[in-house]
Order: structure tokens, then sequence, then C-alpha cells
């Protein structure tokens, strides 16, 4: 990304003096990552999870309340573990469907956005129809794209990934144009070509924002292949996590219905936790968003 | 003869009328020095002298004007107001930019790049980015990246307002030692008189927004110049002089 081709000075080359060592201490490699203080800031919501489980456990068995309205986490873990074996494909199924509708918006949605900055022009005449994509509900376009598109994953791959690609597009677009004004004179004086001013400042410009769009698509790609699920569902895809919470509903398996329902929410988490995690690494050497600041 | 400025305007889009009527020559070798109170359009003719940015009146004519600034690219050093540093980016890699533009091969580049930042005192923060650094700091890994070119002509806006007195004198003397060794042309703003007086081979006062030159005072003082400079009679009657100049240019 940044990588502009130079020799590197060798730190310390000659006569390390004191002050010299103290001056590179001063710029020493950022820390590792602190798991303590991850585990100490992660326990106040794990614990009013906890609690609320609790809470639900006993509310379910104090008014009895029979499993097929409410069951109760309990039961919700047995149904996890006992229908484990036709929940866990289909969870890779959905995760299948969202991951390539992640990608393929990734690279959509950086060419676009790419695209959009090469000039004002294209891209106030082409944004509009972005948004048209992105204001249009998914579940009453999904009925259509499966009719049209033959093949039923490809035609959830396309439900997801109209939901998840606005955010990297119009997130990458902004970034792409907010390159800092002064820099761009500055590239301008030194007769930097286009490609160059592309490349060295308004792709690292962007970077931040476009992994906050990414970040948001992460989920949206997962919500995107379920809502589209659920429309094929009927139609006979018997496979992802959305069709085993249809499925159950139908033959009153409530139980399960939760297990797969927890089990989209916690892919959802994890995608959510993954995407930050990587936004952390790419930017932890200069973005404030991920520069932990001493005082 | 580097750039003539003739009865130049500058209306910015929001309507703002930063200069009206501004004449100004920047000859070779001088050390020219822009004085005038904040707001007054400084910044403003610093960046039409570089060729950033339209004149909305008059012309700018420069030495050898072929394309828009007829000077050859890399030959102008460019030190904004604000230090302007790519945060991604280490000391060492800001500093190398022009030189990576220019695709200089990578030997040279690093030691010119050990050289101007040498010449700013900042050995050992190569590898620092910027969010480490103090804003005295960045404004000399920001003043580096204009030396690494060896400019002819070196542009600098309050280069020095942010530091402290230690290393702005310090950077000072220098600069002027920079200065009549590589036989640059520096255009250099300021709103300091003293600061002005003790660089300058040339001064032009500027009148508050709109700006234009009201008055030029020319030091005649030797060069090169050293801290002695600082403490003698000529010296304190060029401030003097300077001063009233200002007063009277924010007055009119
Ligand atoms: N990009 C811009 N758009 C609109 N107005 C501007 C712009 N840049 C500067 N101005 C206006 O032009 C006038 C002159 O600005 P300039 O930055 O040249 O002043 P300056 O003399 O450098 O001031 P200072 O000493 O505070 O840096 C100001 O009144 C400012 O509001
Ligand atoms: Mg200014």
């Amino acid at each position: 990304m940044s990588s502009l081709p130079s020799t590197e000075p060798t730190r310390a080359a000659d006569g390390a003096g004191v002050g010299e060592l103290e001056t590179t201490s001063a710029v020493a490699p950022p820390r590792r990552v602190d798991l303590w203080g991850a585990g100490r800031r992660a326990l106040p919501p794990v614990a009013i999870g906890v609690a609320g489980l609790v809470v639900w456990e006993l509310f379910v068995r104090l008014n009895h309340i029979p499993y097929y309205i409410l069951p109760g986490p309990l039961l919700v873990m047995e149904a996890l573990v006992k229908d484990w074996g036709t929940l866990y494909p289909s969870l890779l199924v959905t995760l299948a469907i969202a991951g390539a509708a992640l990608l393929v918006a990734t690279v959509a949605g950086v060419a676009i956005a790419i695209l959009f900055a090469q000039s004002r022009w294209i891209e106030s005449s082409l944004f509009p129809y972005a948004v048209i994509l992105q204001v249009t509900p998914v579940v009453a376009i999904a009925p259509l794209i499966i009719i049209w598109v033959k093949n039923i994953p490809l035609a959830l791959l396309i439900c997801a990934w109209i939901v998840a690609f606005f955010p990297i597009v119009s997130n990458t677009t902004l970034g792409l144009n907010s390159a800092d004004h002064n820099l761009l004179n500055l590239f301008q004086l030194y007769g930097a070509s286009r490609r160059q001013v592309f490349w060295y400042l308004r792709l690292p410009s962007a970077m931040p924002y476009f992994l906050g769009g990414l970040r948001i698509s992460g989920g949206l790609a997962l919500i995107g292949a379920v809502v589209a699920e659920f429309v094929a569902g009927t139609g006979g895809v018997q496979s992802g996590l959305a069709y085993r919470v249809l499925e159950s509903g139908y033959t009153m398996q409530i139980p399960r219905m939760f297990a797969a329902l927890f089990m989209i929410t916690c892919s959802g988490i994890l995608i959510f936790l993954g995407l930050t995690a990587l936004s952390h690494l790419v930017l932890r050497t200069w973005h404030e968003s991920a520069v932990r600041r001493e005082g | 003869m580097i750039a003539r400025l003739r009865q130049v305007d500058k209306i910015y889009a929001n309507g703002v009328v930063a200069l009206r009527g501004l004449d100004l020559d920047v000859g070779e070798g001088e050390f020219l020095s822009l004085l005038g109170p904040s707001g007054c359009g400084k910044s403003t003719v610093l960046r039409l002298v570089a060729g950033l940015g339209e004149v909305s009146g008059g012309r700018i004519e420069w030495a050898g004007g072929n394309g828009r600034t007829g000077l050859p690219r890399g030959d102008i050093g460019f030190v904004f107001q604000e230090p302007t540093l790519m945060p991604w980016a280490t000391v060492w890699k800001n500093v190398q930019l022009p030189l990576t533009l220019r695709g200089v091969p990578l030997e040279e580049a690093a030691a010119r790049g050990r050289e101007a930042i040498g010449m700013v005192g900042l050995e050992g923060f190569e590898h620092a980015y910027p969010r480490q650094l103090s804003g005295g700091m960045k404004m000399r890994v920001s003043i580096a990246r204009a030396l690494v070119t060896h400019p002819r002509l070196l542009l600098m806006d309050e280069p020095f307002a942010s530091l402290d007195e230690i290393t702005r004198f310090k950077l000072d003397n220098d600069l002027l030692v920079l200065w009549a060794r590589q036989r640059w042309t520096v255009v250099f703003v300021t709103h300091s008189v003293y600061e002005s007086v003790y660089l300058s081979t040339r001064i032009a006062v500027m009148t508050a927004r709109p700006g234009r030159a009201a008055s030029e005072v020319t030091i005649e003082a030797p060069t090169p110049r050293d801290e002695s400079f600082r403490t003698s009679p000529l010296y304190n009657e060029y401030c003097r002089h300077v001063s009233a100049r200002l007063a009277e240019a924010i007055r009119s």
C-alpha cells in the first residue's frame, strides 16, 4: 500500500552513543496486543450475557412456558448439540455464501470506488444508482433474482452482494476523495503522475474509510445471505441456516430454531470481530483508531 | 529573476478577496521575506509563486517561462504552514517522497535523505511515524523533505513558527548557512519582524487583507550572518524601521 521503494537507513549506524540509543528506543515498534486488557474489557458484556441467560431460564421454568413458545437456553444448547450434525453443514453453506458475497462486494466495491474517484462526473452520474440498489429492500427483489437466476447459490450470492457492497463503495469513494489537500499540492509540485498520486496518496488515505466500510459490509453480507435463503427457502434449497430455521418452525422444533438463530448471530459477531482485528492490524502503525494513546 | 508578479489579484471561490494588485519580484539568489499580519494573504502569495492555483487577475511570469511554472519539476522546495506529512509513512519515507516520485536511484536517494535528515537534526527518528513526533519535529521533517531535492527555489511558510526559540535560532542559522552555500533563492513567510530582519536580504511588507506589497526594505547587512548580528546596533535599527513600516502597512 504505502511501500515507497527506498533503502532504509540502518538503525544506530555508526558510533551508537547514549543519546542515540535513547532516541532509537523512543521510536520502538508498537507493543504487542494486550490480551489481559482485552479480557478485562470483555468481562462486563460477558457477565451481562450470563446473567441474562440465567434470568431467561428461570423465567421459562417458573412460568412453566411450553418449549414451543419459548425454550429455555439449556434446551436450546441441548438442541444445538443434538442437531450439530445437520446445523453445522448448514452453517458452512450460509457462511460460504456470505463470504463469497463479501469478497465480490470488496473487489467490485473498490473497483467502482476507484472508477468514481476518476472524475466527479462519473461519480455523480453513477452514484445515484448505487444508492437505488442500496435502498431497495433485498427481501423485495430476492424473489425476482431467484426466478431470473436459475442457479440458486448464485442467486443468493447476488442478493447478499447487493446488500453488502454499498458501504464499501461509499466509504472507499469518500476515502479516495479525502486525501489531504496540501499533500495533493505537494505531489503536484513534484510532478507526480496520476498513478503515483493514486498509489502513494489516495489509496493510503482511503484505507481507514475502506476498512470501516468493510466492517459494516461483513455483517450485511451475512444478513443478505440469510434473508435471501429465507426467500428461497420454500423454493427447495435445503441447505443454509435460514432453511433450518424455517424447517424447524414448520415442524415445531422451536429449540432447534433458536439454536440455528444462535449460530447465525454468533457468526455475525465473529465476522465483525475478525474484520475489526484486520482493520486494527492494517492501521496499527499510524491511524488514530488503532493507535493506543499514552496520555 | 525567478518570478515576477504584476498586479496580481486572488479571489477565492467563496468570494474572499485575498490579494489585490500585488506587485512582487523574486530575484535570483535573494532571501526574500514576506512580512504581514495574519490573514493578509502571505500563504496565498507563496502558493501562487509555486504555481499552485490560478491568479484571478494580473499575471505571474517565471524565468524561462515554459509550461505552467517554467521551472523544471523538483526545482521548488515547499514547506507548508502545517507539516503536511503522510501519517502512514515513516519519517524516512516522508523525507524521501520527492525523490521517490522522481524515480531517483535508491542509493543516491538514501544519501540525500540522510543528508537532509541530518540538516534538521532528526537522526535516530528515521523509523518514527509522524504521530510519534512533537509539533516542532514534524515541521523539521517537512523542512527536510523540502531540502532533499536541493531546490533552486525554496518557499517556506512560517516554517519555524511552532518551534521553541532555541531550536528556531539554530535553524535560522542553519538555513542561512545552507542558503549561502547552495546559492538558493528563498521566499520566507513570517510575521516576526525580528526573524525577517535576521534572515533576509529583502523584506516585502504586506498590508492587511486584501494584501498587497506596501513597502520593501532591503537589509544591507553583510552575509553570512551569525548570532552576533542579533545584538548589533544595525540589527536593532532595522527592526525598528521594519516595525514602523509594518505598522504603517496595517493602518493603510
Ligand atoms: N482555500 C481558501 N478558500 C477561501 N478563502 C481562503 C482560502 N485560503 C485562504 N483564504 C482566505 O484568504 C485570506 C488570506 O489567507 P492566507 O492563508 O494567504 O493568509 P496568511 O497571510 O498566510 O495568514 P496567516 O499568517 O494566518 O497564515 C484569508 O482571509 C483566508 O480566509
Ligand atoms: Mg499563512
